[in-house]
């Protein structure tokens, strides 16, 4: 009844107007979509883009901070190519990334099982175990930073002299190779929470009948584990892996806290490399190859993840081979 | 030497009781300095002039306090308007950096060590100013001419306002007990003390770790004090030498004597390790001292009084081997009124301003004129003895080249506190590790 009204109030919507070229413009779909992208395309231009396009530019300069510095081509690189502390760096970031991710998942993923079970107070426990992902990582690194002194550990404390283990405090950074591990242990430390509540939400996925009808074929824990939860995890698995592995790779506050890359560069990392050389030593170029140097990598562990432990077949939940 | 500030940096709570230092020389007669009768430069301040300066955070109160007296009595004095910026010490260098280029913002950068020699073309000469104090004060220490004036001439391109450094800090009572009066002026000896002093468990301590500040002032003095050097007075990388080869052996002597961990050490660590009453010496600027007398605990508070700074060891080297972080004051030639500017930098320099904010650092700024160490405060605390002219060392960050910003890269990279320490732990023969250094230096030296 009202449309009928509104025809009769606006007899000129019957008799178009031929319609002019900007009505006819904004008709044109492709113009349409390219005008609706134009903010965010925008967005990602100023502050994607260009500071990746300028961070790759600038390593092939000899910027520093206060000179431009000029055009040097693969200079840097080859620098860096015969420089012991970044192929230390880039070996440290390799294994710190592998074995913390391993770690991270290991123990993220039982603690996801756990948690996924009925226990007392569980969405307070979910809560807690969210708990290390959420404090500023520069607290928790300060934090560490203290349990690994040399002087002060409570670690140290408790075995040396609470236990009576040991007669010397541990020497936990002072070494290459305990230095590296305690910054994996603190890393994993921080990531467990991230993996644990992603595969949580992966796990709340699964429907319960599968096991149900699982348990009904007389299927074991460890095979409905195999069977069922695995696979089902999968896709989460790799999105939280990816993640998890860029997260790991470029980390960067942890070790610039507790070693600042010590015991002599033995710890350094490719990010922590590239922020040293770049800002406090101010060589922005050779710090820009450096950081550009991760690029490869980074790419190449994520296709790795995503293509490797994500397999499309799993992604679109069809069965095994 | 970066000590004092890096210390108080990383010192986050210790800092904050470093900022209520007791003012001891609060009164800060003026009368004490003794000037030459000298014409000062007449600076004709421009109509309107107003001024924006950008200088480092404090870590002594004082050091603001006082500053801002000084300025507001500029203002009042002569209409001029003037802002001062108080800026990180981290964000300071960028922030130069973008002020040189983009030819905009702050007049004045009381900036550090090599900036002004960095940016010699984007700044005004000085040499009015920097040769009429220098003839009123009886003269700038050497330090102060090399980051004052332009490599190898009589050009003043900044005013150096003070330096920071870090002395020996030690326990008078376990050094006693160690057999000794004081700490020895020579290596052997030194390195005998710390010997004792581990024997009866209260050991020495000195960062060879990533500690910007503490690490580098060690490693500085351990090369300096055997005459070794990083680079020639043309920038040729000389570092691998037979006197550096000796300060690594003695270092890696030194190191047994050490508290463990040391090679974990960041700037604050040495700090909590003596207030924990851990070692009995180390190197450090006065936030010690301060943090402990200021300390609401009355065991640190009988640290404090167990404590006393002198000089390091000379060694082999006939002056001090140590070096201070300078304030040097650099006017952009963008500044519309630098007159004014001058004028501002003048007025904060004379003793009626400069003698109250020297006196109330307590040590924190050293001063670069040497007329200024005779003032009476120095010498109401024993504690001050080794600040007193500090900035009277030939030595500087990157020590004999010319000053540039190459020595500030090899610094920030560790280099030389990594040759100490892969020695140190017997990771590296002297030899390799000589070697490995002045590969890395010739990096960021291949242009000068």
């Amino acid at each position: 009844m009202d449309a009928s009204v509104d025809i009769s109030a606006h007899p000129i919507s019957f008799t178009r107007k031929p319609d002019g070229w900007v009505t006819k413009l904004f008709d044109y779909k492709p113009f349409l979509v390219f005008l609706c992208l134009l903010p965010t395309l925008g967005l990602l231009l100023v502050f994607l883009t260009y500071p990746l396009g300028l961070g790759i530019w600038l390593a092939f300069t000899d910027s520093t901070i206060g000179q431009p510095g000029e055009f040097v081509g693969l200079d840097n690189f080859e620098y860096l190519l015969t420089d012991p502390i970044f192929q230390m760096a880039v070996w440290n970031t390799i294994f710190y990334t592998t074995v913390a991710t391993v770690g991270k998942f290991a123990l993220g993923l039982w603690l996801a099982l756990l948690l996924n079970h009925h226990i007392p107070f569980k969405a307070f426990l979910r809560a807690i175990v969210l708990l290390p992902w959420i404090v500023p990582t520069v607290l928790s690194a300060i934090a560490w930073w203290w349990i690994y002194s040399a002087q002060f550990s409570i670690v140290s404390y408790v075995i040396v002299d609470v236990l009576h283990l040991r007669t010397t405090y541990i020497n936990f950074l002072g070494e290459p190779w305990p230095a590296r591990f305690s910054l994996i242990v603190a890393n994993i430390w921080r990531g467990i929470p991230f993996v644990a509540i992603t595969l949580l939400a992966g796990l709340q996925t699964i429907s319960p009948s599968l096991y149900e009808a699982a348990l009904l074929d007389g299927a074991s824990g460890w095979q409905r584990f195999r069977r069922i939860t695995v696979p089902l995890l999968m896709p989460i698995l790799a999105v939280a892996l990816t993640l998890s592995v860029l997260f790991t790779f470029s980390d960067f506050q942890l070790v610039y806290a507790i070693t600042r890359g010590g015991p002599f560069n033995s710890t350094h990392l490719m990010a922590t490399l590239a922020f040293q050389r770049a800002i406090p030593g101010s060589q922005l170029g050779e710090g820009a190859a450096i950081a550009v140097s991760m690029i490869p990598f980074l790419v190449g562990a994520t296709l790795l993840c995503l293509y490797g432990v994500g397999r499309r077949k799993w992604q679109q939940g069809s069965d095994n081979d | 030497m970066t000590i004092t500030r890096r210390d108080s940096l990383a010192l986050g709570a210790a800092a904050l009781g470093a900022a209520s230092i007791p003012l001891i020389g609060a009164h800060a007669a003026v009368d004490d300095v003794p000037v030459t009768d000298v014409k000062p430069p007449q600076y004709k301040i421009e109509t309107g002039a107003a001024l924006h300066i950008l200088r480092p955070a404090k870590f002594v109160d004082a050091d603001e306090v006082v500053f801002k007296a000084n300025t507001k009595k500029f203002i009042d004095t002569t209409g001029v308007d003037v802002k001062v910026d108080w800026v990180s010490w981290e964000d300071l260098a960028p922030q130069t950096a973008v002020v040189a280029n983009t030819g905009a913002g702050a007049d004045i950068i009381i900036g550090f060590a090599s900036s002004p020699h960095i940016y010699t073309t984007k700044i005004v000469d000085m040499s009015d100013l920097g040769n009429y104090l220098g003839a009123k004060y009886g003269g700038w220490y050497d330090l102060a001419v090399t980051y004052g004036t332009k490599w190898k001439t009589k050009e003043w391109i900044s005013i150096p306002m003070g330096g920071g450094t870090g002395p020996s800090v030690y326990r008078v009572s376990w050094v006693k007990e160690a057999g000794f009066d004081k700490i020895p002026d020579d290596l052997p000896g030194f390195l005998d003390l710390c010997q004792k002093l581990q024997k009866i468990g209260h050991p020495c301590g000195f960062s060879l770790g990533h500690a910007l500040g503490d690490g580098t002032g060690f490693a500085e003095w351990a090369l300096w004090s055997h005459n070794a050097y990083m680079v020639d007075e043309n920038g040729k990388v000389a570092i691998d030498s037979s006197d550096t080869i000796a300060a690594l052996k003695y270092v890696a002597e030194l190191y047994k004597t050490m508290i463990p961990g040391t090679l974990t050490w960041l700037d604050v660590s040495n700090n909590q390790a003596y207030l924990a009453g851990q070692i009995a010496l180390t190197f450090n600027g006065i936030s010690i001292y301060a943090a402990a007398k200021n300390s609401p605990d009355p065991k640190v508070r009988a640290i404090a009084a167990d404590t006393l700074h002198q000089s390091q060891p000379h060694g082999f080297s006939k002056r001090l081997p140590i070096t201070a972080t300078p304030l040097n004051a650099m006017l952009f030639k963008h500044s519309k009124y630098p007159n004014a500017a001058k004028e501002y930098l003048r007025f904060m320099m004379e003793a009626e301003q400069y003698g109250p904010w020297l006196s109330e650092c307590l040590g924190y700024w050293c001063n670069p004129l040497r007329a200024y160490s005779k003032m009476k405060f120095w010498d109401s605390d024993p504690q001050l003895n080794p600040f007193k002219g500090a900035m009277d060392t030939p030595f500087y960050e990157g020590y004999k080249g010319p000053v540039s910003a190459a020595s500030g890269s090899v610094i920030a990279n560790y280099t030389l506190v990594d040759m100490f320490a892969t020695v140190a732990t017997g990771s590296s023969t002297p030899e390799a590790a000589a070697k490995q250094a002045a590969r890395q230096m010739q990096r960021y030296y291949k242009g000068t």
